[in-house]
């Protein structure tokens, strides 16, 4: 993707994000049971067309930075009883993240 | 459905029916089975139709299918959510009008009927809301 059609990404490898909550209609590319949490940036993939307006015959530009990020699963499941080290990586777009709040 | 518990999930929520993460569907079934001919079919068609001739996305195809009930997602296979979503998309698109399809339907039944083959006459129901958004926007 070319710096016309994308933007440079606003997170850098090591950012602690939070998935938005929001309850969107039709296509959406956050799984329900990641919104809301916070992980860390693992890998920055590159920049994509938007799938939720390529789902509706769109464009989908400017595209959006899609970042690997890395979640404590006891962060996600509140009953977890696997070992505390385990972890779950997802893809998640930009338009999905925002800065963790600072604890 | 016997010994499967219900989980409804259409829209509660903002989730919709295919987001199932974290919700208790019992064990995966991990039987494999080779293809059917129309299943292969409807792969080549969506890679032909999705990249090829650039008629859809996948994502197109993924909204079609998210947007089912919670019965149609969980009664139907695969392959079967794939067509249904194919048919949508290629109808959204202009590619073929619903009467195009219906009638080459009939001609199909038809065909198989005189070649003594067993035909249903069940129509598969059309998804709702087939988009007619413009298609210039971002």
């Amino acid at each position: 993707m070319s710096a016309e059609t994308s933007r440079p990404p606003k997170f850098r490898l090591g950012d602690h994000v939070r998935v938005d909550d929001r309850e969107p209609l039709g296509h959406c590319r956050a799984p329900h049971f990641i919104r809301g949490r916070t992980g860390t940036v693992v890998t920055i993939q590159g920049a994509f067309r938007d799938p939720e307006r390529l789902a509706y015959h769109r464009p989908g530009l400017p595209a959006l930075t899609l970042y690997k990020v890395r979640f404590d699963q006891c962060v996600l499941w509140p009953d977890y009883s696997g070992p505390e080290r385990d972890r779950l990586e997802l893809d998640i777009y930009e338009n999905w993240l925002e800065p963790a709040p600072t604890t | 459905m016997s010994g499967k518990q219900q989980n409804y999930r259409n829209n509660a929520g903002g989730r919709t029916v295919h987001d199932v993460g974290g919700l208790d569907f019992g064990a995966v079934d991990m039987d494999e089975h080779d293809l059917a001919l129309w299943e292969r079919r409807v792969d080549a068609m969506i890679v032909l139709l999705a990249t090829d001739k650039a008629a859809f996305t996948v994502d197109g195809m993924r909204r079609v299918i998210e947007s089912y009930g919670e019965q149609q997602y969980d009664n139907t296979t695969y392959y079967e959510k794939w067509c249904r979503a194919l048919r949508n998309l290629l109808v959204e698109q202009d590619v073929v009008s619903q009467e195009e399809l219906a009638q080459k339907v009939a001609e199909a039944r038809a065909t198989m009927r005189a070649a003594g083959r067993d035909v249903s006459d069940e129509d598969v129901p059309w998804n709702e809301g087939i988009w007619t958004g413009e298609a210039d926007r971002t």
